[in-house]
């Protein structure tokens, strides 16, 4: 066949893809997404199988017998993890806006832009072989269908693989680098990608139905011919040493699907729904079942049909050309081609975000002149960066095809490139699962790894190429058995592939753990970490729970975002995202939220570390430390506290509020009092004088009366008079009570006279009532000096009051007075009405009265009791009542003696 | 009918008791006397009387009841009421008169201009 019809076929191929591709992205744009399912998800996970699965499966059959199988079964063994680290994964990156591994690590440790530089170079030199190993796929596929010798010496620009390797440079540009988008969701590609899935299952199950069916009689005619061939029957039988290294190499490929970039970018990156995963789970290893059913049948009818003449590698394709079958030829050859192009594409598109976006920006944007320079229009220079990374991977790649992978065995290239990229493994589950990880750990466990995983296996194949001395890898370099490359320490009953990933993965780990205990992280550190491992704790609210302190521009910020992702688009999404969450962009100072909502943008776009300078550029922002963080948590705490004592002060007010009306009413009843008090007095006057004016009228107009009637109504009158003279005298002394100008006069007398003088005024009331009086005296009798007049008033109201609340005829009231060195102390004991215990505190307020009905007549003035309790604290003493209704009540005083011995002090009040 | 007309004086004031109930007896009325509300109803409900003195501020049951409970009753359509009371504010006088009295007085009162307001309520009876 023409090399030229095979290239233009090629090409015709590749256009077809730009028509899937460009016809998904317009699908895009009018919101009916051809990829956001899961069956094109899980399609796009076929990634996985590129021509190193189509075509090199049944190569190493021949080789190794069924070990080929460990690279599916890893996968398939590990599909349960998925759905927890996947899982997490995805939101994570959805969450922060994560695009790439670099990205991931960079983030989780601190954004460190060290640890992503690490992790992108690291990559490209694990990978770039791989994608060089598709070259010579395409290159080899391509010689095979013209018949030629395989012919790596001609000059490049003769090269037709070259040509090809343009033609897909220019593809991922312009669907893996079209747009700087916030999220680095390409949909025209992965449509692409799930149709090269399909297109390469169905060339390889072609190839497998027509060797096993065409060329042979089904699957146990090929089973029963192979058994005749020793060296076949030797491949299935397993070596006991080859059961560890199935182990490892399980291992290793189902560490490679997670951490394969382009693993990373379809099964993560352009994830559209998390269910998807569900389906993908299944799905996907029936796919890997699918495309390996053919391969033992294909590797055994070739070996059947050209024994050694033909490498086992070309078997897939030489078959058919032997047998006649053009179309079926040219079918696999475009199967293995699209196997090649799509892990090149996808693999060359993530690559080159992570060179980009954690290993150019990140050194650029730092540099103020490269953002004098090129600060109006980023976002373009860095897709025009992107295109020139993307050309500069292939064009590696393209020359290690052409000048180094020839010269060693390319056999493992595969396994070293998955050892390679497992070394993120620690990295990773440690940075989802282990908040303790840190980035000092994850420094030096991946420093490590890759050490020894480029001493265990890339030193022995530049041994054997001749770069290095080959002793090396008889007796050890420098002679040191124990240095020996394949065999450290003496480990010797492993392959080499599995020896390195066991010594590799030991040490990254040793120094990863190691490392992450013994370092001080920081508080940026260790929020990330909160962030990372407690995702779906703080997925809902990590919008609006932002730590940030400092100051930026809300300009500052648009024109930022816009220099990346146009003015326009920066606009629609600054608003977009303040008005979701109520934010004034009108303020001169931005909102925290939109600082952090602006960084994680164009983290997505540019990488976190970078997004993390760029943003610092503009903010002027101040380091938050631990302690700070505590602070803004002591803060709001305060604010707590501080709400406390306003509820606390408004509790006050309120009681002061109350006070004020208590004290308000107590006013309106002292002046109800006083109305009281007047009207009382009033009544107190009136009957008096009623009685008074009637007698006297009566007595004048009747001269005829009887002389003893005479005598009693003026009798009446006299004494009427008496009780109208006494009130005026107590309403007067109340009044000098209360304005202090008070007489006193000294007498010296003994109490008990004072006492028997104040009964004989009260007997008269007593009498009427027919109420018993009984009257003890204890203790000395000494002489006393006080105003005996006062005293005699005191005795006479307490006696009085006893009397007026007595029921007639039934009471009783008991004087007991105790007289000693000490204190004068009387009790008045009446077995009358008794007073509400409510009422007890208020009875020696003047104008009071135990009366509740006011048309009830009021028994006294209610001044008796005022007085009383006045004229006791003249002399320091102190009065008090008990009682209860139908009770005894009891009044109670108690003077000390040596104010009634000495009236130095009443003196003065006169 | 004029002189065996029945008078009720009822106040807790010993000496205004005394002096009232000299003055009606002098008239020739036939005079009861209470000296609380209670009592005042016991002699109402017996005998009726023709016209009350009242005062209002007594203890027990006081002078409003006691207007209200004859006021309110049919049977003592023809007995007078005369308030007599030291509460002497136009409020105090328009409840007196609001319970249905037919004199409200203020004391202190003469007792000419007293006795001959009682005689022109008693004539009026007759």
């Amino acid at each position: 066949m023409n090399s030229v019809v095979i290239v233009a076929i090629s090409i015709a191929y590749l256009l077809l893809l730009f028509l899937i591709a460009s016809w998904a992205e317009k699908r895009t744009t009018i919101k009916r997404s051809l990829v956001a399912n899961p069956y094109v998800y899980a399609l796009s996970l076929a990634i996985f199988c590129t021509a190193w699965t189509f075509y090199g499966s049944v190569g190493r059959t021949i080789t190794n017998g069924i070990e080929f199988l460990t690279v599916y079964i890893g996968p398939t063994m590990l599909m349960p993890l998925w759905w927890v680290v996947f899982r997490k994964l995805i939101r994570i990156s959805k969450v922060q806006r994560i695009t790439n591994l670099a990205d991931f690590v960079s983030a989780r440790y601190g954004r460190s832009r060290a640890l992503g530089v690490l992790v992108t170079l690291l990559c490209v030199v694990g990978l770039v072989p791989y994608i060089s190993i598709q070259i010579k796929a395409i290159g080899s596929s391509i010689d095979i269908l013209t018949a030629q010798e395989v012919a790596q010496t001609s000059a490049f620009w003769q090269d037709n693989v070259l040509y090809l390797v343009v033609f897909l440079g220019v593809f991922t540009m312009l669907f893996g680098t079209r747009r700087l988008e916030a999220h680095e969701r390409h949909e025209g590609l992965v449509a692409a990608i799930a149709f090269e899935s399909l297109f390469k299952l169905v060339a390889f199950l072609a190839v497998g139905l027509f060797v096993t069916f065409g060329v042979f009689d089904g699957f146990d005619d090929i089973a029963q011919r192979a058994a005749q061939h020793p060296p076949l029957q030797s491949l299935f039988v397993m070596d006991t040493n080859e059961t560890s290294s199935w182990f490892w190499h399980c291992l290793v490929s189902g560490l490679a699907i997670m951490f394969l970039p382009r693993q990373f970018q379809v099964a993560i990156v352009e994830n559209t729904r998390e269910n998807h995963l569900r389906k993908a789970i299944w799905l996907f290893p029936l796919y890997l079942l699918a495309i390996n059913l053919f391969v033992i049948p294909i590797a055994f009818g070739g070996y059947l049909t050209f024994g050694d003449s033909v490498k086992a590698d070309h078997y897939v394709l030489a078959l058919p050309i032997y047998f006649k079958q053009e179309g079926l030829a040219l079918l696999t050859y475009l199967g293995g081609f699209s196997a090649a192009t799509s892990m090149i594409i996808v693999e060359c598109t993530a690559l080159t975000i992570m060179v980009s976006n954690n290993l150019v920006l990140p050194l650029l944007v730092g540099s103020p002149k490269w953002l004098n320079k090129f600060g109006g229009d980023m976002g373009q220079w860095i897709i025009n960066m992107r295109r020139v990374s993307v050309a500069l991977l292939l064009l590696l790649a393209y020359f290690y095809y052409k000048f180094v992978s020839d010269r060693y065995s390319l056999v493992s290239v595969g396994m070293v490139s998955f050892a390679a990229v497992a070394q993120l493994a620690p990295a990773v589950f440690g940075g989802l699962f282990w908040k303790q990880g840190a980035a000092k750990g994850t420094f030096w466990g991946l420093i490590a790894g890759w050490a020894v995983w480029f001493y265990t296996l890339i030193v022995p194949s530049m041994a054997n190429a001749g770069f290095l001395p080959v002793q090396w890898l008889e007796s050890g370099p420098w002679g040191i058995a124990w240095l020996h490359p394949e065999h450290l320490f003496g480990l010797t009953y492993l392959d080499n592939v599995s020896h390195g990933i066991f010594w590799s993965l030991l040490v990254n780990i040793g120094c990863y753990v190691g490392g992450s205990l013994l370092a001080n992280r920081s508080a940026q550190e260790q929020n990330q970490a909160t962030l990372f491992v407690d995702v779906f704790a703080y997925s809902e609210v990590y919008e609006s729970s932002v730590v940030w302190k400092g100051k930026a521009l809300v300009t500052d910020l648009q024109s930022l975002l816009g220099n990346f992702l146009g003015t326009t688009r920066a606009e629609r999404l600054l608003n977009l995202y303040a008005k979701r969450n109520n934010i004034n962009l009108k303020n001169r100072y931005a909102d925290p939220r939109i600082v952090n909502y602006a960084e994680k943008i164009l983290s997505g776009a540019i990488g976190t570390a970078s997004a993390r300078l760029v943003v610092a550029s503009v903010a002027k922002e101040e380091k938050i430390t631990v302690e700070e963080v505590i602070d803004i948590l002591k803060t709001s705490r305060e604010l707590q506290l501080f709400n406390e004592e306003l509820r606390k002060k408004s509790e006050a007010l309120e009681k002061l509020t109350d006070q004020l009306q208590t004290a308000n009413e107590q006013l309106q009843r002292m002046d109800q009092q006083k109305d009281d008090f007047l009207s009382t007095v009033t009544h107190e006057i009136r009957t008096p004088l009623t009685s008074i004016r009637m007698l006297s009228e009566i007595v004048q107009d009747n001269p005829d009366l009887e002389e003893e009637q005479r005598d009693h109504f003026l009798g009446t009158i006299i004494k009427e008079s008496d009780r109208l003279m006494r009130l005026v005298n107590e309403v007067l002394d109340l009044e000098r009570f209360d304005s202090g100008r008070i007489a006193f006069h000294e007498d010296v007398f003994e109490i008990t006279e004072a006492i028997s003088s104040a009964l004989d005024s009260v007997l008269h009331l007593a009498k009427e009532k027919n109420v018993q009086i009984q009257n003890h005296f204890e203790g000395d009798l000494t002489p006393i000096k006080a105003d005996r007049d006062r005293l005699v008033q005191v005795y006479i109201n307490l006696v009085s009051n006893a009397i007026k609340y007595c029921y007639p005829d039934m009471g009783v009231i008991k004087i007991k007075t105790t007289q000693d060195s000490e204190f004068l102390t009387t009790t008045v004991t009446d077995n009358g009405a008794g007073i509400e215990a409510e009422f007890l505190p208020l009875i020696f307020d003047k104008f009071y009265q135990a009366k509740k009905r006011s048309s009830q007549k009021p028994t006294g003035s209610g001044l008796g009791l005022a007085i009383t309790k006045k004229i006791i604290e003249l002399y320091e003493g102190e009065i008090s009542a008990q009682s209860s209704p139908n009770l005894y009540t009891t009044f109670t005083f108690k003077i000390p003696m040596k104010s009634l011995s000495t009236a130095a002090q009443i003196d003065q009040q006169i | 009918m004029r002189n065996n007309a029945k008078i009720l004086i009822v106040d807790d004031e010993p000496n205004i008791l005394m002096s009232l109930e000299f003055l009606m007896k002098k008239e020739g009325y036939k005079v009861f006397i209470a000296r609380d509300g209670e009592e005042a109803l016991e002699i109402i409900k017996e005998h009726t009387p023709d016209l009350i003195l009242l005062d209002i501020m007594m203890p027990k049951v006081d002078g409003y009841q006691v207007c209200s409970y004859v006021k309110l009753q049919s049977e003592y359509e023809h007995t007078k009421v005369v308030f007599m009371s030291a509460k002497s504010k136009e409020a105090d006088l328009q409840k007196g008169y609001d319970l249905g009295a037919d004199l409200y007085i203020s004391k202190p009162f003469s007792t000419r201009d007293l006795m001959g307001k009682i005689n022109a309520l008693v004539a009026e009876e007759a």
